[in-house]
């Protein structure tokens, strides 16, 4: 059975979640990969604030293709994670609480998680058409010059995703991998 | 003599742009289908049902199968009895990248400098190879490769003395260090020999032979399927979620090197590896 989570997502809603949990998100959510992360930190530094309010934030690692006419948007699959490291605790220890991207994290990321209560959800890498029919509203929000790259704030219904990483550690890549590993 | 005019090449490029970002190759579709008849990870079996399900809408949609429709890798194998005619081969290939990435509604991921990273708006300019043949034939393959798999490829330079199975050490190092990250079920791509930069576009290049076609050499074919059987047994599974499907392939190339060298260089590609072909 599916669970159901909603975006923005509150701690004591993450802290609820499992590794090996299988969800649907509904809810807003906010598309971010490299260049955009640097650019909010770097505005967050200047200003003091972020685009969009980051306490109970899901972000998404994404970056979509174009809209075919008459689409919301064009084929939007995740991104790898790990790429986003060294980012991601400073954007937690402002209150972010989810991330959905694909691959592994580091040790800095699942300490911020922990401390935080923050959770990691993968989606299917390469599913990008599949996942785009989940999403139902797209809107620019901010660094429209990054193209693909920019912050677009997303409505998604029952976006499909696993929960990999858990407010406590737990890492369902870890725990399955060694259960069908005959090496 | 053979005259072909760059028209035809830019042509050539634009549609094959699109198709490879959209159809899913045949050979990789019946693998997966195949794979999951074998994977014991009920997670490893949704993700590749997933997988086959995306790929049915993309082809439906006339949409990208992935949001990462990559860098054009264009390979162009031309004979030196043809003649190109009005203008430059490699303008006409980029022009057909530009053409097809506008066209396709494909997502342009190229940035004109590695650090100061400004988009080029048209996903050029491509990676083109030129490779010179007999003949008067002119062959174009066309292998848009995406970042996520691309950024968990490897060079080892071995010693002689690291032998075939030193070889195989590397590719599975290379494998498990990748993990979830590039996208398994992959297509693992290996070159063999040649020097430094030869052993990459070895395995670049192994990544255009369809799933399930192996090397005509003995050695080489023996070790394709040690390794595949070797990788689809580290546990790492569809979607790195566990599974004994973690690669549907493993392509090597190899050719002569120095006496004092072994290049091995491992080029990972996701569950969508594409490439597409045409001869003018």
């Amino acid at each position: 059975m599916d669970i159901k989570v909603n975006a923005p997502l509150s701690k004591e809603e993450a802290s609820k979640l499992k590794a090996g949990d299988i969800v649907k998100i509904t809810g807003t959510v906010y598309t971010a990969r490299d260049a955009a992360h640097k650019r909010m930190l770097e505005q967050y530094d200047k200003t003091g604030k972020f685009p969009f309010d980051m306490r109970n934030a899901v972000i998404y690692y994404a970056g979509p293709a174009p809209a075919k006419p008459g689409q919301v948007i064009g084929p939007a699959g995740p991104t790898t994670s790990y790429r986003m490291d060294s980012f991601a605790p400073k954007l937690m220890d402002f209150g972010q609480t989810g991330m959905i991207g694909k691959g592994a994290r580091n040790k800095e990321v699942i300490e911020a998680m922990k401390r935080n209560k923050a959770v990691y959800f993968a989606a299917t890498g390469g599913a990008a058409a599949l996942i785009s029919s989940h999403i139902k509203k797209c809107e620019i929000i901010a660094y429209e010059d990054l193209g693909a790259e920019a912050v677009r704030k997303l409505y998604v219904e029952d976006f499909p995703a696993i929960v990999v990483i858990d407010t406590e550690g737990n890492n369902l890549y870890e725990s399955e991998k060694e259960k069908y590993r005959t090496l | 003599m053979r005259d072909i005019d760059i028209s035809k090449i830019t042509e050539a490029v634009k549609n094959m742009c699109i198709k490879a970002n959209i159809d899913l190759n045949d050979d990789i579709y019946k693998a997966m289908e195949k794979a999951r008849e074998n994977e014991r990870s009920p997670i490893g079996c949704e993700m590749l049902s997933q997988l086959l399900k995306n790929a049915d809408i993309a082809k439906t949609d006339r949409v990208a199968i992935c949001q990462d429709t990559g860098m054009a890798v264009v390979f162009v194998t031309i004979g030196q009895e043809v003649h190109i005619t009005g203008g430059l081969l490699k303008d006409a290939v980029n022009e057909g990248v530009r053409q097809g990435y506008n066209e396709g509604y494909l997502r342009k991921s190229v940035v004109k400098d590695p650090f100061i990273r400004v988009n080029s708006n048209d996903n050029t300019p491509a990676i083109i190879y030129i490779d010179l043949v007999e003949g008067d034939g002119l062959k174009i393959d066309v292998a848009p490769k995406g970042a996520g798999s691309e950024n968990m490829s490897k060079i080892f330079m071995l010693k002689p003395a690291d032998g075939i199975e030193g070889a195989k050490k590397a590719v599975l190092e290379a494998v498990e260090a990748a993990g979830p990250n590039p996208c398994p079920p992959m297509i693992v791509g290996v070159g063999c020999g040649g020097n430094f930069e030869m052993s990459a576009y070895l395995a670049k290049r192994a990544l255009l032979r369809p799933v399930g076609l192996h090397s005509d050499k003995p050695h080489i074919r023996e070790m394709e399927e040690e390794l595949l059987e070797k990788i689809n047994r580290t546990g790492i599974g569809p979607q790195g979620l566990g599974g004994n499907t973690t690669a549907l392939a493993v392509n090597i190339e190899s050719m002569a090197t120095h006496i004092a060298c072994m290049p091995v260089a491992v080029n990972i590609g996701c569950h969508v590896t594409r490439h597409t072909s045409c001869e003018l």
